[in-house]
Order: C-alpha cells, then structure tokens, then sequence
C-alpha cells in the first residue's frame, strides 16, 4: 500500500505516514468502535489541527482482529502499535501522541497478565505470537468494505488464473494435492468433491458457500464473512470453474446482518468492476452470484437442507446417496463448501499446494481456525496449525482458566467442548492431543466447525449435555423419528439425572438410547446429536453417578439436588437469614444456631448471601 | 397506541407493497423465504391472510407457505413488540450464565416462557442459540444494539432506560 510507506521529507523532519485501523467486528462494534472511529475521522476532517507532523494519514476499519474481548482494538500502522479498549475520548490523545509524534499512550497498551509487561504491538501480545494467521491474515488489516484494498494486496489474481491459465481438471488437481479438507466440520477432503462435481454432465451446477454458522459458540465464518468478504467470492468463483458452474450462492444465516451487508457489497462491487458477470477475465465463462439470508434454521447447515431452503421449502435434510455433488440443487451437480475453506482457496492456487501442505499435519493440512471461548482469560478468535496441542491453545493463547470471578486459577481447568451440539468433550488428559480432524475422531470429538468452550471446576459436565441436547432438540427438523422423539427422551432422561430422579436405568437408557439416535437419523445433526451426552458420560461418568446414587452435584449447579444447611458450630444465631428466606423455612431461637427445613427450602441462595459467617453450607 | 407510532400507512398501499414484494421476486415459488423475509419486514410479523395471498400469488397451496413460515425460527406469526430484546443462550453465553440475565428480564416484564410480548406491546423476548458475539459473553441484544458483559442488573437497567424513554414519547407535549 502507497500510503503505508514513510515518505522521504526534503526538510529533515520525520514525517511519516500512518494508517489508523479500527477493528468493526461485531464485538468491538459493540464496545463502541463505530463511535472510535467517527472520532478518528473527525479530527482527520478538522481544519483547525495542523496535521503537518503527519501528513499522509488514512483512517479505516477492518474485520475482526480477534482479540474480542480487548476490544475496540485499534491498530496504527507502520509500527503496528496495538491500543485495546479505546474509547472516543481518547482519540485526541492517540492523534496527537502516536500519529503526530509517534509516541505512545501507555494505558491503552495491552499488558500481559502474567508478564505484567506491557506489549506495544500484537507481536510482543502472546494471544498473536503463537498463532499462524493464514486465512485471517488480511482480516483484521484490510478495509472489508473495499474491493480496492484486496485487489491491491493480490486479489482476484488466483481467480484470474483459474479463469485463465487452468483448465477445471488441473484445479481439482492442485487442491487434491494441498490435502485440503472440508472446515463446516466433516472434514472431506475438498477436491474430490469438486472432482466428482466435475466429471458430472449437465447443463447447469451450482456452488453454494455454506455460512449458515449456527453451533452455538462459533463465530470463525461470520467473522472471515465480515474482514474479508472478497476471498469467500474468489473461491467461490474458482470452485465455481473447477466443477464448470456458472450461478453461486452464498448462504449467510440471518443472525449475522454484518456479514450478509458486507458479503452483498463484496459481490456488487465485484459485478461492478466485471470481476463477477458474463466472460470473466475475458475466459468466455460467466458466473453470478447471489447472497442468501438464512431464516434460523441450525439443520439447514447440513448440505440437502440447505438446498431445501434455497429452493424455498422447508430445510428438511434428504437421504445420501445422491450426494449433492452428483445430484444437488434442482438435481444438478452442487458443491456446497464452508466459508473457510473456501477462503483457504484463493491463497493455496497463488503460493501452490506444496506451500500449503508445509502447514499442518500429513492428513490434515493448514491452519484451523477456532473461536476460543468459556473460561479463559483471553477469548476471541484464534487461528493455529492442525495438530497444534490443546494445552498450546488453552494456556498459552488463551492465557489459562479463570474462575467464576474472572481470576486465574491454575488448577481450574476441567474440559473443554469442542465441536458445538455435534462434539465432545476433552478432558486433561487429553490436554497434549494434537488438535486435527483424525486424532480428535479416535477421542470420540471432532473438529467441527470450530467452536472451543473452555470450562472450569464449576461446571456441571451433566448440565451441559443438557444444554447442547436441548438444542439439538429444538432444532431437530422432525424428519427421523429416532431424532425427533429420541432426543427428546435424552433431554428427559438428563432432565431425570439432573433433578435427582435418575436410577441405574437411566444412565443405560442414555448409553443405548444415544446409539440408537446415532444409527436411525439420516442427517449429520441426528447422528452426532447424542455425542455430547456419550462424550461426557464416558469421560465424567462419575459426575453422572454422583447425581444419580448420591443425589449431589459436586458444583453446586443443579439445583435440585441442593441442601443448604447451616452449620451448627459456625451460626451464632443472629437472625439475619430468617427475614430473607421468601418461604419462612428458616427457624431457630434467638441467639441459637438455626435450621432449614429441607421440605420449604426453594434454594434460592437468599440466606447464604445475608449470613456473615458464611454457615450456610451446600448451597 | 401502536398504531399512531408507526408511519401512516393504509390497507391498500400495504398490499401494493406486497405485490412489489412479489414481483421483485418474478413471483418464483423458489423465492418463498426471500418474499417472506420482505414481507415480515414490511408487517413485523406474518399475518395469516398475507400468508394465504402469497401462496395464491405463488400458485403454491397456503399449506406450503404456512410449513415454510412455521418452520423457520426467523418467522413469527405473531406480532412482535416494538422492541426486540433477544438474550444470547450460547454454548459461550451459557457458560457464563446467561439464565439468571433472561430470568430478570422477564420478571421485569412480567414475562414467561409461553408470553414473549408485553401485553402493551413494547417489548418482546427472545432467546437465540448464539449471536456470534461469543467474546463478549453474555451478550443480550436490544433492538440492534449488542450488549456484551451482561449481568442481570444491567440488563434490567438497559429496558428500565428505554421504558423511561417510551413513556416521556407517550406524554402529550
């Protein structure tokens, strides 16, 4: 970029050029970015500042950094000095300090909380350091609403030789040869699909991009959707001339209006500069491409629903064989890739295959990334190579476990969720697992689409197969009965589990009901919809007896299964608790300990908040 | 009370808009989700005699169109308050309690989990499975706004803001 470049003065002063870049993800957004960077432009705009000491400055917004909770996060450039949790009144100082004189504000600085030093820039912060940033290089760089940027940085080249120089066979090829495999979370490798696609006959396919995110607790596609909306066209113009296709879709769920704003700019600009339209790059092919609004479906991630959808029905999930790639969207060939990989596209056809295999493991090739979220200091985004170790991710990028409070407690890692409601659990020993789409499989995990929930002591692993089988419930389409009414019966047996009811039965019943639910459903939600009861029972069984035999949950969360009792050594018989107890289960005489009656007691807590002694136990 | 908040519009230039609705999208029964996308736009919700012109305009039977709206989460058939409250219960959100944050909006509200709109129709509720805003967990959102870091008092404090702000709209000047 010209303007990144320090300009040579005839005069002897240090003019330098800067380029000031507000983070516009959606978590900065709602820290307050837009604000930050109104304040930017105003002072830019403002004729009364001499700007002498910086002429040449640029103020833009990027896609997410990925430091979310840090956030508004601003980046000036060329120094790359890195200012977290800035806010519209601190921007003067910014102007004046940093990009006037190039000096820095020290308490906007991130400061490591184990180092307590403080990191001038995201190469000192160990969030960034130990990441490898291939698909979100450009994203928290680039302008995402600015075609003009991307070009400049190489854009649109791989699509211009895939047009151009290769013929459809030949791509196929080069990304069979990367290892590429599919990101939604199967892990298919990419090129066969798209060679099966090929080999088809027929008058039309179809390419869909698949950014119908919707596991709760992963954000990695809306926010590659948001930072850099233009390497999700271009590869989906190049899949799109791999399989011979000539109409894309780009299927953005409706919880996410940023990136479907960003996305239908990218593919209007793009038109407008005849990048997209009829004889690309003067090849004779043409391709359009549409951006579709999902209508909060989490089944329509799976591909046949998806194709339901598109064409207007209900997204209801159809059997396979016929893959899509045979016989898809109005029974024509269609591929269906997810955002990422196919953002990984453009760059693997520009640096070549052998580039990208250097990345990554033998099987699962490239970085991964995952949005790293739960009991960790440092949440957001993250990006690392396959076969990365899970205690790399969770200790050293995301800085350790924090309890409940937001403190650091070293021993307070208990497991981790990976792969939203189609995943499971690791535990610590899994903690040295290289983190790849194979050996995640051999622990009954999988990478899914990418979402790690960091937990610590505190949580009920009995409580969160609940959680994620009460999703799946809702979501299940209605199609198989074994997904319809067995994940129903799941949630009612863990509903039994946790309110104290279960037996002996009830923990068979949720192995051979969970497998029954695996074998009957047609479609990835069904099959992997009891993974996180299996995963959890089979690693934190003794969590489930203890519910089950002992009537107790070791975290105190299940409220059902609570007794509160005051301590009779400790109570001093103050009284304070009685006038707090809603339902007057609370009695003792004055000056004498106290006691609840476990028939009245609801366990709101009421009376372990009030005593100052902290007698109330249990609860 | 609601009505006279919204910008004048009859009956008739309603469904002159729902027939451009239509014909912006050829009046294409692939294009169903799309035309009820513009048309809950248009109403808020889905009323059920639109529903049942859409499907004549379609040539597609109203059963159809009524599995296609009540099968995505994105549809209501009801109308919706004019402010949207939707609480984030994400795998993320979850985990740092967002429950106790949906139990005192609606208790503020004097909601539950059958009654989602307040019955002066201000306010609905809504949980969603995950806003994507996971770094900033829990993360309720008002309207358009995204609220991260939320703990129940602030949530309750953000609807009490803008309760405050509707009534003073009420009070003739």
């Amino acid at each position: 970029m010209s303007t990144c470049v320090v300009p040579a003065t005839s005069n002897g002063h240090s003019k330098t050029a800067r380029r000031v870049i507000v983070c516009a993800g959606t978590g900065c957004a709602a820290g307050g970015a837009w604000k930050v960077l109104q304040a930017f432009r105003a002072i830019d705009a403002d004729a009364t500042i001499s700007h002498e000491a910086c002429p040449h400055r640029e103020i833009t917004k990027s896609g997410c950094q990925g430091f979310c909770q840090m956030g508004p996060l601003v980046t000036i450039l060329p120094e790359g000095v890195f200012y977290t949790k800035v806010t519209p009144a601190d921007v003067p100082e910014i102007a004046e300090r940093t990009l006037s004189h190039g000096e820095l504000v020290d308490r906007l600085l991130y400061q490591d909380p184990s180092s307590k030093k403080k990191c001038r820039s995201t190469e000192e912060i160990p969030f960034y350091q130990r990441q490898t940033r291939f698909v979100l290089k450009d994203c928290g760089y680039i302008d995402p609403e600015s075609i003009d940027e991307y070009l400049g940085l190489g854009g649109y080249e791989a699509a211009k030789l895939a047009y151009t120089r290769m013929t459809p066979p030949a791509i196929c090829a080069e990304i069979t040869k990367s290892g590429l495999r599919g990101r939604g979370g199967g892990g298919f490798p990419t090129g066969r699909k798209w060679e099966t696609a090929r080999a088809q006959i027929a008058t039309q396919k179809y390419v869909i991009c698949n950014g119908d995110e919707g596991d709760p607790g992963a954000f990695m596609d809306r926010s590659v959707m948001e930072g850099n909306p233009h390497s999700v066209v271009e590869g989906l113009m190049i899949a799109a001339r791999a399989i011979g296709a000539s109409q894309a879709y780009v299927y953005v769920r409706a919880e996410y209006p940023l990136a479907v704003k960003r996305m239908r700019k990218a593919v209007r600009d793009a038109e407008a500069l005849g990048i997209l339209g009829e004889n690309v790059f003067g090849s004779g092919q043409r391709i359009r491409c549409e951006v579709l609004e999902g209508a909060g479906a989490f089944v329509c991630g799976e591909e046949t629903a998806m194709i339901a959808s598109i064409d207007g029905l209900r997204g209801m999930p159809a059997p396979k064989p016929p893959f899509p790639a045979v016989s898809g969207l109005r029974g024509r060939p269609t591929i269906i890739n997810n955002v990422e990989t196919l953002a990984q596209v453009p760059r693997i056809l520009r640096e070549g295959a052998e580039a990208y295999r250097a990345l990554g493991t033998e099987r699962s090739p490239g970085t991964k990334t995952f949005a790293l979220t739960g009991h960790v200091v440092n949440t957001g985004l993250i990006e690392v190579p396959f076969g990365t170790s899970l205690r790399e991710v969770v200790f050293n990028i995301g800085g350790g476990v924090v309890d409940d409070n937001g403190k650091i407690n070293r021993k307070g890692f208990k497991a981790v969720q990976i792969g939203g409601p189609s995943g499971g659990c690791l535990t610590p020993e899994h903690l040295d697992l290289p983190l790849d789409f194979d050996s995640l499989k051999t622990v009954g995990a999988m990478v899914g689409s990418g979402g790690l929930v960091v937990m610590n002591q505190r949580t009920c692993m009995v409580a969160v197969a609940r959680f994620f089988m009460e999703f799946t419930q809702r979501e299940s389409c209605g199609k198989c009965v074994l997904c319809r009414e067995g994940t129903m019966q799941l949630l009612a047996l863990l509903d039994d589990v946790i309110e104290g009811r279960g037996t002996a039965e009830t923990l068979h019943l949720l192995e051979t009901l969970g497998g029954a639910v695996q074998l009957g459903s047609l479609c990835g939600l069904g099959k992997t919809a009891p993974n996180p009861v299996l995963s959890t029972l089979r690693y934190f069984r003794e969590e489930y007896e203890d519910h089950v035999f002992r009537k107790r949950c070791r975290t105190g969360q299940c409220k059902a299964l609570l007794r509160p009792e005051i301590n009779q050594q400790v109570c001093k018989g103050c009284g304070l608790c009685v006038p707090a107890c809603a339902v007057s289960a609370i009695t003792g005489e004055k000056k004498k300990p106290h006691r609840i009656d476990q028939d009245l007691c609801i366990k709101c807590g009421a009376c372990a908040q009030k005593c100052n002694l902290n007698a109330v136990e249990g609860i | 009370m609601l009505a006279s908040l919204e910008q004048p519009s009859t009956a008739a230039q309603k469904f002159e808009r729902i027939c451009d609705i239509l014909d912006r999208n050829a009046r294409h029964p692939a294009r169903l989700i799309p035309i009820l996308q513009a048309v809950q736009e248009e109403y808020r919700y889905l009323p059920e005699e639109v529903l049942t012109y859409v499907a004549t305009a379609l040539g597609v039977t109203p059963a159809r169109v009524y599995g296609v709206a009540t099968f995505y989460a994105h549809f209501a058939l009801e109308p919706k308050g004019k402010h949207v409250i939707r609480l984030c219960d994400g795998t993320a959100c979850h985990v740092r309690r967002s429950i106790p944050i949906l139990n005192a909006i609606r208790e503020r509200l004097k909601l539950d989990e059958k009654h989602k709109t307040t019955t002066d129709q201000l306010f609905t509720v809504e949980t969603v499975a995950c806003l994507g805003a996971c770094g900033l967990a829990p993360v309720v959102v008002v309207d358009e706004e995204v609220h991260g870091g939320m703990t129940p008092e602030r949530a309750v404090a953000v609807i009490d803001a803008i309760a405050v702000q509707e009534e003073a709209a009420c009070q003739p000047a």
